[in-house]
């Protein structure tokens, strides 16, 4: 029963492995890859019900009981993620198969996206925080793999900066490691907490938590860390760019919010009012000013990520049930509306053969499907009701107000607003207007394209008008999480 | 001896920054790979440097050692090679492209 949630890190694996064998024949692979995301998807909705129906599983590798050897832990938490993990790679994985080329698959695309899935479920199912780095680096290394796969002359200029950012970043995790180990001597991050409780979270203690929070701030893409976001996820093509800004960053923002729920609360008004708080504030006002001062239609996509990951970590920052609940359900939200919006510029750019705001015009016209699907995310993205935007957001503003943090919750209004007007910037330019691509390509059948995106549409508007469901879901997980008790328990089983 | 390889760290660190300011591919990447010893020499420090026999083996030793921070060592080292000879795979490939390895020259313009 427990060896069930290995499952999520070893099918990937093996099938990735497996796949590595015979990069040539497209169509095999093709077959294979898809009946393996499929079956991930099935199997991660099964996972979910049984940990939200039993409670925490853990699994003792090697059966080594739990301080000593290193352990899985499933919680409803990294249950939801694993399951919008295998949502979003399924549906970039079959527009995958209509718009890559031959060249880009020979380059063992598959494989890569598989290896890449093992190290997110992985740091998701971590319950020891040095494994949380290998799956980190296992993660990191398919997606440089995947981010210069192609080879063009952009790709490779921008994904070395992305590269060397996100090493140097991983040399801090290590050094983090290291000194949480010389205060407390243990990796298993339930004992960490237990022995961080016994420490009191005072002086060096703070140090580490910080410099966790730098580690994974660079990895999110928080301020001033974003820097390298925007540019790099413009190179891959738009199957990649779409799993990339739906999942890699919020790999950064699931292992803040593990860090500091489980072992780092015990000083909120420091780490989480203060740092937390501001730095989310910063973040979520210069990703969408970045976004506003854009013309291309996946650019703003892109600073709209850094803007997003804001909300998130306000709701973290906040640090009240109402306001972690509203930051998860708003990791649901965006996850998939934004995985969506990127599918949707890579269909667009199929049709008119640019990105460039610019050039693009009265897309509305010839392809009124694609447009309508579109204006329906994009209004969500904005949060406008009855969509989930809206839904997400109401909670951890009003979670703001309730704390009297008056100043953030204005920001996140405010740049809500902004969000709309750079939404409404790609419709009224992209989709409205004249007709600028040619007559041959307004007569290019896209239906295909629409249809794995057509689900993640259909998802945001049943979680906005089921809002009363998934939000007592969400605010299930956020108790559980923030009553790292719950956790330690079932992990140490005292 | 702590306080040495605290020093000597330090200035591995030192070292491997300046190489990451520096304008040069090659010595971006040989920063990186000076910043993954200083990595782990830290690692290994950080548990104290310790004397005495291996756990497990040998029950009547008067002093055990911290198995824990070799192994994270390992790992980590692997981890960096394996990374540091992709990066040279890809700055390889960036220089045949671009026939540059000046990143001055690999900034991109504002206007693309």
């Amino acid at each position: 029963m427990n060896n069930l949630i290995i499952l999520p890190i070893i099918i990937p694996f093996i099938i990735g492995a497996v796949l590595i064998i015979f990069p040539k024949h497209h169509r095999l692979q093709r077959v294979v890859s898809g009946f393996t995301a499929v079956g991930m998807l099935l199997l991660s909705i099964y996972l979910a019900i049984v940990v939200y129906q039993n409670g925490i599983i853990v699994l003792e590798a090697g059966n080594w009981s739990a301080p000593f050897g290193i352990v899985l832990v499933a919680d409803m938490f990294a249950t939801l993620m694993i399951l919008l993990t295998s949502l979003l790679s399924a549906a970039c994985l079959f527009f995958a198969f209509k718009t890559i080329t031959p060249q880009r698959e020979k380059f063992y695309f598959y494989p890569f996206y598989f290896f890449l899935l093992v190290g997110v479920n992985g740091a998701f199912l971590t319950g020891d925080i040095f494994n949380l780095f290998v799956f980190f680096e296992v993660m990191l290394l398919s997606s440089y793999a995947l981010i210069v796969n192609g080879g063009t002359k952009y790709q490779l200029r921008e994904s070395f900066k992305y590269v060397i950012i996100n090493v140097f970043a991983s040399a801090l995790f290590v050094v983090a490691v290291a000194w949480l180990y010389s205060v407390t001597g243990t990796l298993n991050m339930a004992h960490i907490s237990e022995r961080i409780a016994e420490l009191e979270q005072t002086g060096v203690v703070n140090v580490i938590a910080i410099m966790f929070f730098i580690v994974f701030a660079s990895k999110g893409a928080l301020f001033p860390l974003y820097f390298w976001l925007p540019k790099s996820y413009f190179g891959p093509p738009a199957a990649i760019a779409a799993l990339f800004g739906g999942l890699l960053t919020k790999v950064g923002i699931y292992a803040i919010i593990r860090v500091f729920t489980l072992v780092f609360y015990h000083e909120p008004s420091y780490t989480h009012k203060a740092v937390i708080v501001t730095i989310a504030g910063f973040t979520m006002l210069f990703g969408v000013l970045g976004a506003v001062s854009q013309f291309d239609f996946k650019r703003i996509l892109s600073y709209h990520i850094i803007s997003q990951v804001g909300y998130m970590v306000m709701g973290l920052g906040i640090f009240t049930p109402l306001a972690v609940a509203g930051a998860i359900y708003y990791i649901v939200h965006h996850m998939i509306v934004k995985t969506a919006l990127f599918l949707f510029a890579g269909a667009a750019e199929r049709v008119t053969g640019t990105t460039d705001l610019k050039k693009m015009g009265g897309l509305l016209k010839t392809h009124p499907v694609l447009s309508w699907l579109f204006f329906i995310s994009a209004i969500s993205l904005a949060g406008i009701p009855p969509f989930s935007g809206f839904f997400s957001k109401f909670p951890i503003i009003l979670a703001g107000f309730q704390e009297e943090q008056y100043i953030i919750s204005g920001v996140a209004l405010l740049v809500g607003l902004l969000t709309l007007f750079s939404m409404m910037k790609i419709f009224s330019y992209a989709f409205w207007g004249k007709q600028k691509h040619t007559n041959e390509q307004a007569k290019l059948p896209i239906g295909k394209l629409l249809l794995p995106i057509a689900p993640l549409v259909a998802l945001t508007i049943i979680l906005g008008i089921a809002a009363e469901p998934i939000f007592q879901y969400s605010l299930q997980v956020a108790e559980q999480i923030m009553d790292p008790s719950i956790y330690i328990e079932s992990v140490l089983k005292e | 001896m702590e306080v040495l390889m605290s020093i000597v760290i330090g200035i591995i660190f030192t070292v491997s920054v300046y190489l990451f300011l520096s304008r040069s591919i090659i010595r971006v990447i040989l920063g990186t790979l000076l910043l993954s010893h200083g990595v782990h020499l830290l690692l290994i420090t950080m548990s104290e440097l310790q004397r005495g026999a291996p756990p497990l083996l040998n029950l009547d030793a008067d002093a055990y050692t911290d198995p824990l921070p070799q192994a994270l060592v390992l790992t980590a080292i692997v981890i960096a090679f394996g990374v540091t000879s992709f990066l040279l795979v890809m700055a390889y490939r960036t220089y045949k492209e671009h026939k540059t390895d000046d990143l001055e020259e690999l900034r991109g313009s504002a206007d693309e």
